[in-house]
């Protein structure tokens, strides 16, 4: 098992098991780009840099696959599926400039193509994992279709390292599409998701959706034929390659303007269809209303207020950004079964409790 | 009921993950129970349900013996038939108090005997949660019971110009929590996904009689597309009915498209069809659905469908594209160009639907084809990287003459999935164990070439062996500790699609003796 393992995976392996023997919490980093999601761990934990197990492992175009270990930054292995003209299709943030592979896998997030492509845990196809205890596990593997054993490596998708480290990882992988084009209406929240969802109804290729401010963006991509007819079944004001592209990279990273506005940013996850929700704040909404960044003003109610009336509509809110309010749980609470399951699994792979203890709730 | 971490003791072992209650206890679904048992769980049972849902006399049970893979067989001691989520909990709160193994099923169409029933067990028939409980064009979801038929989502769904996309061969008859448990795929899954990729949440049942929501919370207006903490949803589709009983499904509906083609090449040579397959994904196309059918598999179906298959060919490829009228044009046009230039040596388009669906007969009637010029055969199910399917094929043919046995080969190319189809005649002596051989060669073929035991049929009772091939003591050891975070006593479908230690060791020390693969590695007793 680990006899033939790679340098760095290697490394870390080491720092782990002494971890683990002496029961240390270990905080698992990549760049830190991401270090804002999920809470802090407590000033005791070792941090355990995983940017020395790197390198993309395999990738045929022909295969749609990429595999690549957790530190190898997202921006090479993106920029290696462009040079064959082929992308992540669920968009990822990088949330700054050296984001790592691993890092973005254990986030789970996806940007704003998720509404069409799928979420990253889509494009899982299989996941190495180095346990607690020093094992080196491999789930899925490298082929489209497979269901031996659990859904191993989908669990550790967004998992936020509290399984254990995710070291490597392999992904399904898609040709770019051939056009995009973008157009805007000047729709106010009601009619932008209405339409957004009469619109979902309908064969036509919505690759990406925003709306703030009254004005709402929708992006087409697929092939030059079916952009075009779609193009002229929709309407609206095309706005330019450049400046659409630019607007759609700024929607995926927060650096559009809307993010600036206030400190504390919820994301909160809803049934594509609700209706505008009645929130004291500002919001910008994507993937067509079934994700919306909510900044509340300042004589907002409070988190739970927020949280009763999400979980009412079949949604969850994560406080994305926390400014200074720390001490608000960050994830929505788990039902008490799901909980014991999330609390036998932890138990399982980490009965220490040294991979990142806190991160995701403070009871894992 | 409430089930404790103290209670199950668990507690780290030297090297490894933590160790668990053992896994064998209920693993061997031989093992039967004594009247007096039966009559004890009929008892317990017997006020939780309406008359005619119980059965457990050797006639009514008989039926539930097998599901669609017949070489493994069992009578359950009971078969139970609730109709309410009720029901259900209360059916799960007595096996969990007594003791009984549970294997839920479907319609029964599985194909790895992940529905075998366990003799000491109940059969827990989903059969009568048969309503479509709401169909929401605008949120384009459909929020159904899981007894529900796969088709019968997507026609209650076709007035709204929507659709279910994975279409299972055995649409018409396999239940969408069956899809659910097993990941059924189909044959458009490469540009539109398998069952993981198309539910949005599950209504699952857990053994103490917990019901829980995995997924997005399952609002008025749909389901969410995220949810919080671990994917537990992920981890329970293909789960093969061993973490939960699922009693809702939902699913997403996508728009149907306007208009479907197909493209049939003919291939003078298996490899060249392979290498036209990946000509086709390097073109930046993705097609609807991409099958290959070998020469044997076109002539044995071609007298049957008559759908005009060259049968001088050594591979035909039908390469689907759909979408927009527009859409369609352009693609057709570039798959035509890259099939040409990959040495294709006739190439056809379909002009109507009605030719489409001809195109598409063979592929679709493979399996009643194998039924029609063999007694019995046997369907395998291995993924392996696309670039190897040539490779693979030509080991079949070596295959083939070691065992005696034929085989037809059509599968998914797109995504690399093979359904090598066995033929053999159960009543000649000795065939069935060489099939038996045949497949599992294929398979460990399959992990060799750095695929999969199975890519959309499950483990069941099939390929239980096999994963000893393909996954090591330390990652049977994790799925073992998944199971038990769903399902500490382990009564859910036990003996099912993880094997133990112990099995494992029993199957190396077979292939010791057998003479072809040993596992030096593996602890032996």
């Amino acid at each position: 098992m680990a006899d033939h393992i790679e340098a760095g995976l290697a490394q870390l392996r080491e720092q782990v098991l002494a971890a683990n023997a002496d029961r240390r919490a270990l905080r698992i980093r990549g760049s830190d780009t991401k270090a804002f999601y999920g809470d802090a761990l407590g000033a005791e934990a070792e941090t355990l840099d995983c940017r020395g197990s790197r390198g993309i492992v395999d990738y045929e175009p022909t295969e749609l696959v990429i595999t690549a270990r957790c530190g190898t930054p997202l921006k090479e292995l993106e920029q290696t599926l462009a040079a064959k003209h082929q992308y992540l299709p669920f968009e990822p943030p990088h949330f700054g400039p050296d984001a790592t592979v691993g890092g973005t896998f254990a986030a789970g997030l996806s940007g704003p193509r998720r509404m069409s492509a799928g979420a990253l845990r889509d494009y899982v196809l299989g996941a190495v994992l180095l346990t607690a205890s020093g094992e080196v596990l491999r789930f899925g593997g490298q082929v489209m279709k497979n269901v031996a054993g659990y859904d191993v490596s989908r669990l550790l998708a967004g998992s936020l390292g509290v399984l254990g480290v995710i070291a490597e990882v392999s992904l399904k992988v898609l040709p770019l599409p051939v056009a995009e084009r973008t157009l805007q209406f000047a729709f106010g929240e009601a009619e932008a998701i209405s339409r957004c969802n009469q619109w979902g109804g309908e064969p036509l290729p919505i690759s990406a959706t925003r709306w703030c401010d009254g004005q709402l963006s929708v992006r087409l991509s697929g092939a030059a034929a079916g952009v075009d007819a779609a193009a002229r079944r929709i309407g609206g004001e095309p706005l330019a390659a450049e400046p659409a592209q630019a607007m759609w990279r700024s929607v995926c990273e927060h650096s559009d303007p809307f993010f600036s506005r206030g400190s504390v940013v919820w994301r909160l996850s809803l049934p594509a269809a609700t209706p505008p929700l009645e929130l004291a704040g500002e919001q910008l909404i994507e993937w067509g209303g079934a994700l919306r960044w909510f900044i509340p003003s300042l004589d907002h109610a409070s988190p739970q207020t927020l949280r009763d009336l999400v979980t009412r509509v079949g949604g969850s809110a994560i406080l994305f950004r926390a400014g200074s309010r720390a001490t608000v749980q960050r994830f929505h609470p788990l039902h008490p079964v799901l909980r014991q399951i999330h609390q036998r699994l932890k138990q399982a792979f980490d009965p220490n409790g040294i991979m990142n203890p806190g991160r995701m709730y403070d009871w894992l | 009921m409430e089930t404790t971490l103290a209670q199950h003791s668990l507690h780290v072992g030297p090297d490894g993950l933590a160790s668990l209650p053992s896994p064998e206890r209920f693993a061997n679904t031989a093992q039967r129970a004594t009247p007096e048992r039966q009559l004890q769980v009929v008892a317990a049972l017997r006020d939780l349900l309406p008359a005619g849902a119980l059965s457990y006399r050797e006639e009514d049970t008989r039926p539930y013996e097998c599901d669609g893979l017949t070489a493994f067989r069992q009578l359950p001691m009971i078969v139970a038939l609730p109709e309410s989520e009720q029901q259900v909990c209360g059916i799960l709160k007595v096996c969990r108090a007594l003791e009984v193994p549970v294997v839920p099923r479907g319609a029964g169409t599985g194909l790895s005997g992940g529905a075998m029933p366990h003799a000491s067990g109940v059969v827990l028939s989903m059969a009568r949660f048969n309503r479509i409980i709401a169909l929401d064009p605008v949120s384009r979801t459909a929020r159904v019971q899981p007894g529900v038929r796969n088709l019968a989502i997507s026609e209650a769904a076709a007035p709204f110009g929507l659709y279910y996309a994975p279409d299972p061969s055995s649409q018409i008859a396999c239940t969408i929590g069956g899809n659910v448990s097993e990941n059924s795929g189909g044959v458009h899954c490469l540009k539109y996904g398998l069952t993981v990729h198309n539910v949005l949440a599950v209504r699952a049942i857990t053994i103490d009689g917990e019901i829980v929501t995995l997924g997005g919370a399952i609002g008025s207006t749909g389901a969410a597309l995220d949810c919080p903490g671990l994917d537990l949803l992920a981890l329970s589709i293909g789960s093969e009915g061993m973490l939960a009983v699922f009693t809702e499904v939902v699913v997403r509906l996508i728009p149907k498209p306007m208009l479907a083609r197909v493209v049939m090449a003919s291939f003078d040579d298996v490899e060249r069809a392979g290498n036209a397959v990946a000509a086709i994904i390097a073109a930046g196309i993705i097609p609807a659905g991409m099958e290959m059918m070998d020469r044997k598999a076109s002539c044995a179906v071609e007298p049957f469908v008559k759908a005009g298959y060259d049968l001088n060919a050594e591979a035909i490829l039908l390469v689907e594209s759909d979408g927009t009228p527009e859409e369609v044009a352009e693609e057709i046009e570039a798959m035509e160009r890259v099939l040409r230039q990959s040495g294709c040596t006739r190439l056809a388009v379909s002009q109507t639907e009605a030719e489409r669906l001809r195109f598409w007969s063979g592929r679709k009637n493979a399996f009643p084809a194998a039924g029609r010029i063999s007694p019995d055969y046997y369907c395998m199910d291995g993924t392996i990287p696309r670039k190897h399917i040539g490779r693979m094929l030509l080991a079949i043919a070596v295959m083939e003459r070691k065992h005696g046995l034929r085989c037809m080969n059509v599968f998914h190319a797109g995504d690399g999935n093979l359904h090598p189809l066995i033929l053999f005649d159960v009543n000649v002596p000795g065939e069935w164990e060489r099939a038996d051989q045949f497949g599992a060669e294929i398979l460990e073929l399959c992990v060799e070439l750095g695929g999969t035991i199975t890519g959309e049929h499950g483990v069941g009772v099939e390929k239980i062996n096999s994963m000893c091939v393909q996954f090591s003591d330390a990652e049977r050891a994790a799925f073992f500790a998944v199971k038990h975070a769903f399902d500490p006593p382990g009564l859910l479908n036990p003996g099912k699609a993880i094997p133990t230690l112990h099995r494992c060791a029993e199957y190396g020390r077979m292939h010791v003796r057998a003479g072809r693969l040993s596992f030096p590695d593996l602890p032996r007793f």
